[in-house]
């Protein structure tokens, strides 16, 4: 267990490639923090920087109070989840989970008791004997997590491990790893680019975009207060709808409707309105968004109507039984509207 | 695996008809044909040719120069093998580090594949020549003298580097490749695990190399065995006193030069069991690759 600060960390590649910028992050004992954003924004690099995979070039890392800059991975006390889960394909499962013990000279009876003790926990007793290639994408991933836990380290890192499960599979095994992480109580940095991982398994998340970091916030806060248009359109499914307005006092503008915002505004912004924060109005009310469907998805608790507002693509939640038509007027719920500076995309207010 | 048929009952066998034909004249007719003389015995002058049973092959199993032949070529094949292994997979491993210079240093590092083998025996018979050869004279300063006519070992040395040399290329091309197919993430995962550099290339690495190994140690036997005539012909004729007469030198000495006709086909034959159990080894074992 320890907690892990990171202090202005950068990386610039050889090549004068900037992938990671002057990121601060204190993460403390037991959390689970998730690191997500788009492919290419940096997520990943700053991850191996941390297992000590890629050396840091600016900044510093200390997890435990211990500046690790300098240190080897394997001196680090941190264990890696893998995306290809990186199991030793000629080594049983069991020898699998034993290496890194065995290469840290553990007692042999100690080792046995460790690696019996993380084979009940993930449950993957029954083929400790077989070979990676005879095991399933889920029990290879429980064996990638139990070459995590049986080192006991004081950090868990994971590189988008679910990322290459069938759907149903990835959504138990999330469940799984975030049952483990609370029982274990080991601070664990996690990456992934799938929004609805982050939200669901995050304590804080961390959303980086460009190699820096655009906002950091539990789930709920990121999803109710996003800093940036960019965290706007990345957390949260079906996206936030994003479009051009004018504020006049606390009003935005778009076309002829109108929706009332949280803080006074003037001249031009972007207005961001969640498609599940709508709802259908009578025809022709006064100020209402007026919608042009373009095509609906059944998901069948809800549906989604997808179109153009003012020619802007839009799209908005709707209960299952709600009536369908070429045309929606929608409103915001009150407190719904969220208002971005319209140059550089910050959240105003 | 894809089948396709053919309306046309004749067709087929006339499409295959040309690679039967070279198949019949150049390959089985004539190990016919040294099968057949392995069981005959001829007279200096061809005149006469008489059945002897299996008397060639007595004689030659109980024959020492044959003995020591088969012991030169075990010791020369294992020598050539191990060296063209272990200089292509150092080497292999030096570019896997290596990212950008990598294919450039992999370009250079084939050109001996190209170089014929007779020039490659000429060209080491020049460089270890007693007389004018440089690396006898360097050899020399730290008070070893070098004769690769004269001493045994030194011709031993000699015919395997000569041939170990072009192999190199072909072994390390395979290397690479089977390097560059093992996963990063599965170095680094050994790394967190706590394997040092070394620890890691045996428990790690080499294992994940096997299958590119044991293929490799099977082609390499071969080539030793059987490809290595030109080298030796080049530079050491099997001397001296039969030092460097491998198998198929033998054959060639006793045929064609010594006229022993009946002999040289029985050595042909036990040539031809051991190629085809080292195809079947290949077939059996490689194919179907080695299982981890």
């Amino acid at each position: 267990m320890a907690a892990i600060t990171l202090k202005s960390v950068g990386k610039t590649y050889a090549g004068g490639v900037n992938a990671v910028r002057g990121i601060d992050l204190d993460i403390a004992d037991g959390e689970f923090l998730v690191l997500v954003g788009p492919s290419g924004c940096g997520k990943s690099t700053l991850l191996r920087m941390v297992a000590g995979l890629e050396t840091i070039t600016d900044g510093e890392i200390a997890i435990g109070g211990r500046v690790v800059n300098e240190v080897e991975p394997a001196e680090r006390d941190i264990a890696m989840v893998f995306q290809n889960y990186a199991l030793y394909p000629h080594m049983s499962v069991r020898q699998n989970l034993a290496y890194g013990l065995k290469n840290r000279k553990m007692a042999k009876e100690e080792i046995s008791r460790r690696v019996d003790e993380a084979a009940r926990i993930l449950e993957i007793g029954a083929f400790l004997d077989r070979k990676p290639k005879a095991l399933s994408g889920g029990q290879r991933q429980r064996v990638a997590m139990g070459r995590a836990i049986v080192r006991e380290p004081s950090c868990f890192l994971f590189d988008e491990p679910l990322s290459n499960l069938d759907a149903k599979l990835r959504v138990q095994m999330r469940g799984e790893i975030k049952q483990l992480q609370a029982r274990l109580g080991t601070t664990s940095i996690y990456v992934t680019h799938d929004q609805l991982e982050a939200m669901t398994l995050a304590h804080r998340l961390v959303v980086l975009n460009g190699g820096k970091v655009e906002q950091v916030g539990t789930p709920l806060e990121v999803y109710r207060r996003p800093a940036s248009t960019f965290v706007a359109s990345f957390i949260g499914s079906p996206a936030m709808n994003l479009m051009p307005a004018r504020a006049e006092g606390a009003v935005a503008h778009v076309g002829a409707a109108r929706v009332q915002l949280e803080i006074p505004a003037e001249g031009a912004m972007t207005l961001g309105l969640r498609p599940e924060d709508l709802r259908a109005v009578v025809p022709g009310t006064e100020g209402a968004l007026h919608l042009k469907t373009a095509y609906v998805e059944e998901l069948g608790a809800q549906r989604l109507v997808h179109g153009t507002v003012e020619g802007t693509p839009f799209g908005c939640a709707m209960p299952s039984d709600a009536a369908l038509a070429d045309e929606l007027y929608l409103a915001a719920e009150p407190g719904a509207a969220h208002a971005f500076d319209a140059q550089d995309g910050r959240r105003l207010g | 695996m894809k089948r396709t048929h053919f309306r046309n009952k004749i067709l087929p066998y006339l499409l295959i008809a040309p690679q039967l034909a070279i198949t019949i004249v150049f390959f089985l007719w004539p190990a016919g044909e040294a099968v057949l003389q392995s069981f005959q015995q001829e007279d200096a002058f061809g005149l006469k040719t008489s059945w002897v049973g299996l008397a060639n092959y007595s004689d030659l199993f109980s024959d020492p120069v044959y003995i020591q032949s088969l012991e030169v070529t075990v010791v020369f094949t294992i020598a050539v093998t191990a060296a063209a292994l272990i200089v292509a997979l150092l080497l292999a491993l030096a570019v896997d580090r290596a990212v950008k210079s990598g294919p450039a240093y992999t370009t250079l590092l084939v050109w001996p594949y190209a170089v014929a083998p007779a020039v490659v025996g000429v060209l080491w018979w020049f460089l270890f020549n007693p007389t004018i050869g440089i690396l006898p004279y360097l050899l020399s300063l730290v008070g070893y003298h070098w004769n690769h006519a004269l001493n045994g070992t030194d011709a031993m040395i000699l015919v395997v580097i000569a041939s170990a040399w072009p192999q190199v290329s072909y072994n390390f091309l395979f290397f690479v490749a089977g390097l560059q197919s093992i996963p990063a993430s599965m170095r680094e995962a050994a790394a967190i695990d706590g394997a040092g550099p070394v620890k890691r290339f045996f428990t790690i690495t080499l294992p994940l190399l096997s299958p590119t190994t044991f293929f490799l140690t099977v082609v390499n036997f071969v080539y030793a065995m059987f490809a290595t005539f030109p080298v030796i012909h080049a530079t050491t004729k099997g001397g001296p006193a039969g030092s460097t007469d491998i198998l198929v030198f033998k054959v060639y000495n006793d045929g064609f030069i010594g006229l022993n006709l009946g002999s040289s086909a029985a050595q042909s034959v036990v040539l031809l069991v051991i190629v085809i159990a080292l195809t079947v080894i290949q077939f059996r074992f490689v194919e179907r690759r080695v299982q981890y």
